[in-house]
C-alpha cells in the first residue's frame, strides 16, 4: 500500500477512525480534503481530555483549572508561532477560521489604513472568502479592487500583477495555493514586488499549510491566516498572524470580554497584543487540540508528507490523463494535492452521486470560487484533493468509479 | 450498479438530458424568469408563451445537471396546453412528491413520476425542484424575474 518505503502509510491511516467506516457498503475513500480534513485519534482525544481533567474559562480565574486551561491555550499558541516561524507569539491571533482572519484585517486594518483611490489586488484564483472581505470595505472606504489574472493552466500570471502594482497599491490578498485548482501560487516573488511598492501583503494559507512548510519570517509577509479543520485540527479555530507592529496600530476588531484593558463609560483602553483581538471566550478545546494536529504533523514530517502527497498527484494526474473525455482543469507547473476535473457532457453533480455509491467523497461544485469556473467557462467541476492518510490503491477506486460514470453516460 | 442509483439515473432520465425537449431561447415570451441553485452554480431560464390563460409554448435555457435538465424537459413537455391554474396544480403536485414525507401515489402514465427516485437523494431534490419554482416565479411575475433555491 504504501507509496514510498519510509512512509508509515498503515500507521497513519490506523490513526484516523473515520477511515475504518463504510459508506453504502463500501471502504469510504476521502478525497474532499481540501473542504476538510478528518481527524487523527489524537485531536479527538484531546477535546476530551481538556473537558474531562484541564477545563475552565481562560486568563481568568485564580484557580487551578482556570490556570490549567490557560496554560494549554498559550502552549497551543507557542505551537502555531513555531509552525508558521513567527518571531513572536503575541503575533499569533485566534479566530474561528481563516474566513474571519481575513474579514479582521479587511475590516480593522482597512478602515485605520484605506482611502478613496487606494487600490487592493486579489487574483482571480481567490476563494469568495478573500473577495468578498475587500469588496465590503472598498465599498466602504471608496478603495478600487484589482484583479490578477491567471492563463489557461491556472497560472498566476506574474507580469500582469506587476502592471497592476503601483505606490497606489495598498493591499495585495492572494491566496497561497488555489483550492479549485492546486496551483501553487509564486508567493515569494508577489511579496517582493508588492514590498517594494509599499503595499501590505496578506496570504490565504489554507490550502497551503496542509501540505507545505511555511516561515512567515523568510516570505517577510504581513498577515497570514488558516483554518484548523483543514489542518486535521478541529473546525471552528484557525489563525491570524500578524506582524506585531501592524496588529499594534490596528483599532480592534470586536469589543467584548478579554480584549480590554480597562473599561469605564467615559474610556475602554485595550488590552495587548494578541488579546486585543480576542473578544469574548474563544474556542479554547478547540485552539489546544489544534496544537495537538500541528504535533502530530511534526511527527510525521513535512517532508515526507509533501513528498507523499506529490506522488499521490502524479499517479492520480497520470490516470486521469490517459482516460478519454477527462478534461484535467488547472495544469501549473507547481500544484498541491488538488486535482480537478470534468467528465466531457457529464455534471459534475452527476459524477459526484455516482462516486459517492462507491464510497468515495469528492467535492463537485464552484468550490466557492466562481470567477475561476468563470475563467474556464465551466460551472462546475469535480475536485479530489489528498491528504496525508490517502493511497495509490484509494486513486484506482476513483478512476474505476469515472469508468463507471462514463459507462452510465455513454 | 445498485438499485436506487439506477432509480435515479432511469433510461428515460438519462434520454432526457441527452436530448432534451423544448431546449433553447423563445422567441418574444410572455413570460420568463431566471433560477439559480448558488450551492452547484446551476442556472436555467424558462420561457413560457401564453394564450389566453392557457400556456401555448414553453422552453428551456439550462447550464445543469441530468436531473434539473431531465426535469425542465419533462416539465415544459407537461405544461403545452395546460390553463394558468392547471400548470398551478402540476407544480404544488410535484412539489409535494418530491418532497413530501410519504410516498407518492402516482399515475402509472406519469412520465414524471420517473423522477421520484431523487427522493433517495436529499442533496439532488433540488436540482430537480428548480425548474418548477422557477416557471412559477415566471407565471406569477409574467415577466422578467429572478429566483432562488437557498
Amino acid at each position: 500500500m504504501s507509496t514510498n518505503g519510509a512512509y508509515p502509510i498503515d500507521r497513519i491511516r490506523a490513526d484516523f477512525p473515520i477511515l475504518s467506516e463504510q459508506v453504502r457498503g463500501k471502504p469510504l475513500v476521502y478525497l474532499d480534503n481540501g473542504a476538510s480534513a478528518q481527524k487523527p485519534s489524537a485531536v479527538i482525544e484531546q477535546i476530551s481530555r481538556t473537558y474531562e481533567t484541564e477545563y475552565a474559562n481562560v486568563h481568568r480565574g485564580v484557580h487551578y483549572m482556570s490556570q490549567m486551561a490557560t496554560d494549554a491555550m498559550e502552549a497551543a499558541r507557542v505551537k502555531a508561532q513555531e509552525f508558521l516561524n513567527a518571531a513572536d507569539e503575541k503575533e499569533v491571533i485566534f479566530v474561528r477560521g481563516a474566513t474571519e482572519g481575513i474579514n479582521l484585517v479587511a475590516s480593522s486594518w482597512g478602515r485605520a489604513n484605506l482611502k478613496p483611490g487606494d487600490e487592493i489586488i486579489l487574483s482571480v484564483l481567490e476563494h469568495h472568502s478573500n473577495i468578498v472581505p475587500w469588496q465590503m470595505i472598498a465599498e466602504q472606504t471608496g478603495a478600487i479592487i484589482k484583479v490578477v489574472p491567471i492563463d489557461d493552466a491556472g497560472e498566476f500570471l506574474v507580469d500582469e500583477y506587476e502592471k497592476l502594482l503601483s505606490p497606489r497599491t495598498k493591499m495585495v490578498a492572494v491566496t497561497h495555493v488555489s483550492n479549485a485548482l492546486g496551483t501553487v501560487v509564486p508567493v515569494k516573488e508577489v511579496i517582493r514586488l508588492a514590498k517594494a511598492q509599499g503595499s501590505a501583503v496578506l496570504l490565504d494559507g489554507c490550502q497551503a499549510v496542509p501540505h507545505i512548510p511555511v516561515d512567515v519570517q523568510a516570505l517577510d509577509v504581513d498577515f497570514y491566516v488558516f483554518s484548523g479543520h483543514k489542518l486535521y485540527g478541529p473546525s471552528g479555530i484557525g489563525v491570524l498572524y500578524g506582524k506585531q507592529a501592524l496588529l499594534e496600530a490596528m483599532p480592534p476588531y470586536q469589543g467584548g470580554g478579554e480584549m480590554i484593558d480597562r473599561v469605564t463609560f467615559e474610556k475602554t483602553t485595550y488590552a495587548e497584543l494578541p488579546f486585543k483581538f480576542e473578544a469574548g471566550t474563544p474556542h479554547i478545546a478547540g485552539i489546544i487540540a489544534l496544537g495537538t494536529a500541528i504535533d502530530y504533523l511534526n511527527g510525521i514530517g513535512f517532508d515526507a508528507i509533501a513528498a507523499h502527497e506529490h506522488d499521490l498527484l502524479t499517479y492520480a494526474t497520470d490516470q486521469l490523463s490517459a482516460m478519454n473525455t477527462i478534461d484535467i482543469v488547472g495544469t501549473a507547473a507547481d500544484k498541491a494535492a488538488i486535482l480537478s476535473f470534468n467528465i466531457k457532457d457529464v455534471h459534475p453533480h452527476d459524477v459526484g452521486t455516482i462516486l459517492d455509491h462507491d464510497g468515495i467523497a469528492v467535492r463537485t461544485g464552484h468550490h466557492c470560487a466562481q470567477p475561476v469556473m468563470d475563467r474556464f467557462d465551466v460551472a462546475a467541476t469535480v475536485r479530489a484533493s489528498f491528504g496525508l492518510y490517502n493511497t495509490r490503491d484509494e486513486v484506482d477506486v476513483l478512476v474505476s468509479g469515472i469508468k463507471r460514470v462514463q459507462e452510465m453516460f455513454a | 450498479m445498485s438499485t436506487d442509483l439506477r432509480d435515479l439515473y432511469q433510461e428515460i432520465i438519462l434520454e432526457h438530458s441527452r436530448k432534451p425537449k423544448n431546449a433553447g431561447v423563445l422567441e418574444d415570451p410572455t413570460a420568463e424568469a431566471q433560477g439559480n441553485n448558488p450551492l452547484c452554480g446551476d442556472r436555467i431560464t424558462v420561457y413560457v408563451k401564453l394564450d389566453g390563460d392557457r400556456i401555448e409554448d414553453a422552453r428551456f435555457d439550462a447550464r445543469g445537471c441530468a436531473i434539473s435538465v431531465a426535469s425542465a424537459s419533462m416539465m415544459t413537455e407537461s405544461l403545452k396546453g395546460k390553463t394558468l391554474d392547471e400548470a398551478e396544480e402540476a407544480f404544488g403536485r410535484f412539489n409535494t412528491q418530491m418532497t413530501g414525507k410519504e410516498a407518492p401515489e402516482l399515475a402509472e402514465d406519469d412520465e414524471l413520476s420517473a423522477l421520484m427516485g431523487v427522493r433517495d437523494f436529499p442533496t439532488r431534490i433540488k436540482c430537480a425542484t428548480l425548474p418548477w419554482h422557477t416557471l412559477r416565479a415566471a407565471l406569477k411575475g409574467a415577466g422578467d424575474t429572478q429566483i432562488t433555491t437557498e
